[in-house]
């Protein structure tokens, strides 16, 4: 593993917001969010659509200035953890150009682009770096593809492979699940057990509540705010949940539902 | 005329022009504006910037006439309006309600109108048909040293941030993540859109050359899944279409632009109808093994 990430104890604090308040030409979008997430913590962001949700991803990733608050990943203000290469984003399948005329192994070796010279020209490492990553997804042998001609898992696995050769120690992922097959699924849920071991932390933007359920150890529920915020038991409760839905959600703590039950998407 | 062209040899065809000091002149010109061009039309292409190069291109109009009129290069009137008609689309479109398409019509429309008047207003030997469809075989040596320095800037920053830009056009949220600048690559292939639109107008004036700013790209992109590829084929294709464009303009005393942006689109035609995975009549073998 990355020694990077010895050196850290365990409750290092990798994302902090404190307060965030995000406006968009005076429109509120998102109040008083406060998270704090330390290393090697698995943590679902959930809300509906139009309910901040995304907001305070951008905030986190650096998108969107909030106009009071601060945030801090690894202790440091956003913009320089992202020079230092600690932030990942693994983005929704829907947000990228599947003809682009790139391979795999390009897409892959995108995650390097930040630790090379300004030519960007690969060095050994990296391509060392880019090789392990495709190993851990299970995609080295479709590395000369053309990224659009995968499946939709093996596209969220190619992107997932280039967080993992960025060496990112917070990993922002966009609705992860959506349009993946069940063996993806299955590597992604090894994968992030493994991060979590590694120190990494992650979240996950997402309205699918089953794999919220499978996946997360924390949840944070967002309503224009953080509703509630905890281990995954405590949070998922109907009363909470009926307030981030606005009594939407039918019956999310039993049975086999789909995530389109629950969101106008 | 008919009975010149046949009895001429293709050896003959292809040399004797370079007899002439000025078609060799146009050849170059042309053939180096084109790999510009072409290089620049993969971004255009991949990015969805059609539209925008054909803004950028129409709304440098004002700024030749006033260079010329004012006794300065031609290319830096072009490149202030060029620069500055992308200014103002972003500003109007933050500013207002109004959707982007709509702003970028109405801007370039306005520049263009603008370029016309002060054409009909401001005497001077201003030939409007130069502007507006270029003239390659009548380049002056002024314009072509003009042209190879914006060249050599154009090739040297697409070169330099080749990867960079090519990330910002297939995923900026990725570039924001790792720290990169987006804000300055989105203006730095703006500028690079105005400047190569200054020298593409030299060639197939102002009317055409955002045929040089997005054919060639759309050509390559259909025969390619590699972004290195497509690049070169763009360029090659570009280059090409460009040299023989001003031969055939030549023997057959047809208008120069035109010519070149018609060969241009010739091989598009055959792109769209044979590439090998993307063409009309594609091979189904190839789709098969993937």
């Amino acid at each position: 593993m990355n020694p990077i990430f010895k050196s850290h104890e365990k409750d290092f604090m990798r994302i902090e917001a404190d307060q965030v308040c995000v406006d968009y030409n005076g429109t509120v979008a998102l109040y008083d969010a406060s998270l704090n997430l330390k290393a090697g913590s698995i943590c679902g962001l959930v809300g509906m659509n139009g309910a901040g949700k995304s907001t305070f991803f951008k905030a986190l990733m650096g998108f969107v200035r909030p106009s009071r608050g601060k945030i801090r990943i690894n202790g440091i203000k956003v913009n320089q953890a992202q020079k230092e290469q600690s932030v990942a984003y693994v983005p929704q399948n829907e947000g990228i150009d599947y003809s682009f005329p790139v391979s795999v192994w390009d897409v892959v070796m995108m995650g390097r682009y930040g630790a090379m010279n300004i030519f960007r020209i690969p060095r050994e490492s990296d391509r060392r770096a880019v090789v392990h990553a495709l190993e851990r997804v299970d995609l080295l042998d479709l590395r000369e593809r053309p990224i659009g001609s995968l499946s939709g898992g093996q596209r969220k696995r190619a992107f997932l492979a280039r967080a993992i050769a960025q060496r990112a120690s917070v990993l922002l992922l966009d609705e992860p699940f959506s349009g993946v097959d069940v063996p993806t699924e299955k590597l992604m849920a090894e994968l992030f057990l493994q991060f979590r071991q590694e120190g990494h932390t992650i979240l996950i933007s997402t309205h699918d509540l089953n794999h919220v359920r499978d996946f997360c150890d924390f949840v944070v529920l967002i309503n224009k705010t953080v509703l509630a915020y905890g281990e995954t038991s405590e949070v998922f409760t109907s009363e909470n949940l009926n307030k981030t839905f606005g009594g939407i959600p039918p019956n999310p703590l039993s049975g086999p539902t789909s995530s389109k039950d629950f969101v106008n998407e | 005329m008919s009975e010149f062209l046949i009895s001429i040899t293709p050896i003959d065809w292809l040399l004797d022009p370079l007899t002439h000091d000025f078609m060799r002149r146009a050849l170059m010109v042309s053939a180096l504006v084109g790999g510009v061009c072409g290089l620049l039309s993969c971004y255009m292409t991949l990015k969805g910037w059609a539209l925008m190069g054909d803004a950028v291109s129409h709304a440098v109009m004002p700024g030749v006439v006033v260079a010329y009129a004012l006794g300065l290069p031609f290319s830096l009137g072009a490149f202030v309006f060029g620069v500055g008609s992308v200014a103002l689309i972003g500003f109007v479109k933050q500013k207002s309600r109004i959707k982007e398409d709509t702003v970028i019509g109405l801007v370039f429309t306005g520049f263009f109108a603008l370029g016309l008047v002060l054409v009909s207003k401001i005497k001077s030997n201003i030939d409007l048909m130069q502007i507006l469809f270029g003239s390659p075989l009548g380049i002056s040596r002024s314009d072509v040293n003009q042209t190879l320095i914006i060249s050599f800037i154009v090739i040297s920053i697409l070169l330099i941030f080749r990867k960079d830009l090519m990330l910002y056009c297939f995923d900026a949220k990725h570039a924001r993540s790792i720290g990169i600048n987006t804000g300055i690559l989105h203006y730095l292939l703006l500028t690079l859109l105005s400047l190569s639109a200054v020298v593409g107008l030299q060639t197939v004036g102002i009317i055409l050359v955002v045929a040089m700013l997005i054919t060639p790209g759309a050509t390559a992109y259909l025969l390619t899944d590699r972004f290195d590829q497509m690049t070169l084929l763009a360029v090659i294709s570009s280059s090409f279409s460009s040299f023989l464009g001003v031969y055939i303009s030549y023997w057959s005393d047809i208008e120069t632009g035109g010519s070149i942006v018609l060969v241009q689109t010739l091989i598009f035609l055959i792109a769209f109808l044979f590439a090998p995975r993307y063409g009309i009549f594609k091979n189904q073998s190839l789709i098969k093994n993937d």
